[in-house]
């Protein structure tokens, strides 16, 4: 299969805590690809380690066949214009307006006249359904609309890969729909690969192609939805199903309880 | 963007920092004598100067004509050398003329006070880097002090 | 004990590390401006830091001249010196006044905003977003605001100086009575213009650097929390004022302290 993104035998520390170990994933081209997992298990990472904004402490991360830790910062910068990132706060430029944002990359890395870059904005905006609330600035938008016109600012330049980092949190039922529909079609009509990074399993499920399950620094499951739905791990079933208490404990790990109240009041 | 009414603002804030460095330049500070370039430099020997600074003022008759430039010691008869750059404006004194370092009021500034002397037929003008031989020093007041009880001891 | 080494030398580490990262955004932030596109960034920037500084520049400015001619009047008038009013304001305006109130001023109207900006759009994962659009944030973000700080508050200062002058003049001249000819002409014998402007500027230009430099970097160093933003804004104010007062007593002791 034809990948876009290779990670091989990555280990990722922060400190002295392990966030990765030893984990290898693939992005299939011009698919979906999922990667869920509990809260705090460091997804965002390890959409900036492909991004190349972290290092690995050891393994590789190939994009496009291109290992992105061992080129220059002027080759790195060329490489992410072929990827972007969708940030989960939207991460639109506070400052200027919807519009404005959304032509920001194109200015920065084009050299469009003004007229063409208009009416591009205005297929970037349509295509996201926001056309109208191009005037507006970034603070008179709602959560949701928001993440759509930084939606409509990542695929600006026709990016081969768009990173989704948790796309649906904090999303009302209709915008969680529209969100889903926008990453489905987006990846149909302009044939972008996605990696879609999230913890709420049934909308992901409706939507990717291939599904890994990251928790305790590895990965855990990895199919597609429907090998992942039948599978016989406790702790992916335990995920899938949002058990409290599982391989993955409700308590965080702490001293015995009757040894830290009785050793108190002695 | 920039939009129009910035760009028109930041001239403004342009403008204003003008009107306060002519301000500053023309009203405020004096750069008369260094600006022109126009200056020729005597020079004079006195015994002391008192607190004769770099860029005091040079007069004659109460107008500034220049400024001190420096101020040396001779190395061979360790005599203070002041050096004066005045105006060419003011090129025809005398050689007789005499320098005084005088006090501008009783706790003033110090500076050098030029008397031009009497131009007779067969005396010149001085010239650039001349030394002016009439020289009379600062009033130092400790050695008026000194020499008032000198002068009673010995009454 | 060793705990206590330990932990001072932890301390200490982090704090050389830190001032590593100013320096090389400070490399970053210098060789970034030929561009023309960050040219009209930069006036942007010049207009947020500067413009909107303007007001309480020239109020205070006028403020501080008046203030010092009545305080200056009365002191003068008794040694019959108030003909000296003018250089004394002037002096004071150019050779201190002005560049250390203009830089604690500066630090506080517009350092403060800058950092907590930074932060933000740091929180606000802005700077981050920027980076995968494969734009430097060093080049777009801050590069402009330290070259709009850098341009901006000499121009403050020589603005709050002459202000300031005008102001002694409108209390001492206008109220007070002493003469203008007086006021004007021993302030001009006095006050030279390389000396005490071109030095008031150039320390201008250096507190400039330095609270501009403070701000920029705690705003790009900061936690990206609400907590650690209101923390990385108060120390740009307190830092950046001891550093302009504490530069002060030595490029004063530069400039005017040996003949």
């Amino acid at each position: 299969m034809d990948n876009l993104v290779t990670i091989k035998n990555m280990t990722f520390k922060r400190g002295s805590r392990t966030i990765y170990n030893d984990i290898s994933l693939n992005v299939p081209r011009g698919k979906i690809t999922a990667v869920m997992g509990p809260s705090g298990i460091g997804k965002t990472t390890l959409l900036k380690l492909i991004g190349g904004q972290l290092t690995p402490d050891s393994g590789t991360v190939e994009f496009n066949g291109k290992n992105v830790h061992a080129i220059s910062r002027n080759q790195l910068f060329e490489l992410r214009r072929d990827m972007s990132m969708l940030f989960q706060s939207g991460a639109l430029f506070t400052d200027i307006s919807v519009f404005d944002n959304v032509a920001f990359p194109l200015r920065e890395h084009t050299h469009l006249s003004e007229s063409v870059i208009k009416s591009l904005v205005a297929l970037k905006l349509q295509a996201v359904g926001l056309r109208g609330a191009a005037n507006l600035m970034p603070s008179e938008l709602s959560g949701g609309m928001a993440r759509r016109a930084a939606l409509a600012r990542a695929i600006a330049l026709d990016p081969k890969l768009i990173m989704f980092d948790e796309p649906f949190a904090g999303q009302d039922p209709i915008s969680m729909g529209v969100l889903v529909k926008l990453i489905r079609a987006l990846n149909d009509s302009l044939g972008v690969t996605s990696i879609v990074v999230t913890h709420d399993v049934t909308e992901v499920l409706t939507i990717a192609d291939y599904v890994y399950i990251l928790a305790e620094q590895k990965i855990i499951g990895e199919g597609t939805p429907e090998q992942i739905q039948q599978s016989e791990s406790d702790l992916v079933q335990q995920f899938l199903q949002g058990k409290a208490d599982g391989p993955v404990p409700f308590h965080f790990s702490a001293p015995d309880l009757s040894e830290q109240l009785l050793g108190a009041s002695s | 963007m920039t939009t129009r009414k910035t760009e028109i603002l930041v001239g403004i804030f342009v403008l204003l920092t003008i009107a306060a460095t002519l301000l500053l330049g023309l009203k405020v500070a004096n750069q008369g004598m260094q600006a022109n370039g126009d200056t020729y430099t005597l020079k004079a020997k006195f015994d002391n100067i008192g607190g004769l600074k770099e860029r005091s003022a040079v007069k004659v008759g109460g107008v500034t004509v220049g400024r001190v430039e420096s101020i040396e010691l001779d190395s061979d008869d360790f005599t203070p050398v002041v050096v004066l750059s005045i105006s060419t404006q003011y090129s025809t004194f005398p050689e007789t003329t005499s320098v005084a370092i005088l006090t501008s009021g009783l706790l003033g500034e110090q500076y050098v006070g030029l008397q031009p002397g009497f131009s007779f037929g067969d005396i010149e003008n001085l010239k650039d880097g001349d030394f002016i031989e009439d020289t009379k020093s600062a009033l130092v007041l400790e050695d008026l002090i000194g020499q008032f009880l000198f002068s009673r001891d010995s009454d | 004990m060793i705990d206590w080494v330990a932990q001072i030398g932890a301390r200490t580490i982090s704090k050389i590390a830190a001032t590593g990262r100013a320096g090389l955004m400070l490399f970053g932030a210098i060789f970034a401006l030929p561009q023309l596109k960050n040219i009209r960034l930069t006036i942007q920037q010049i207009y947020v830091v500067g413009v909107q500084s303007l007001l309480i520049i020239i109020v205070s400015g006028l403020f501080i001249g008046m203030v010092m001619a009545l305080q200056g009047y009365t002191i003068l008038v008794d040694y019959g010196a108030e003909g000296s009013l003018g250089p004394m304001v002037a002096l004071s305006l150019l050779r201190e006044l002005g560049p250390v109130v203009t830089a604690l001023l500066f630090a506080g109207r517009a350092g403060s905003a800058l950092t907590a900006e930074i932060g933000l759009m740091k929180a606000t994962e802005q700077l981050s977003s920027l980076e995968m659009m494969a734009v430097d944030p060093l080049r777009r973000v801050v590069a402009p605001r330290f070259w709009a700080g850098m341009i901006s508050m000499p121009m403050l200062a020589l603005i709050f100086s002459a202000v300031g002058i005008l102001g002694g003049h409108f209390v001492g001249v206008d109220w007070l009575g002493v003469d203008a000819g007086s006021y004007w002409s021993i302030m001009q014998a006095t006050v030279d213009w390389n000396e005490d402007v071109v030095n008031g500027i150039i320390k201008s230009v250096v507190f400039a650097t330095v609270v501009t430099w403070i701000a920029i970097f705690k705003g790009y160093d900061a936690i990206p929390t609400s907590e650690g933003i209101s923390k990385a804004t108060t120390e740009t104010v307190v830092f950046s004022s001891l550093a302009v007062l504490g530069l002060d007593f030595v490029l004063t002791a530069i400039m005017f302290g040996i003949e």
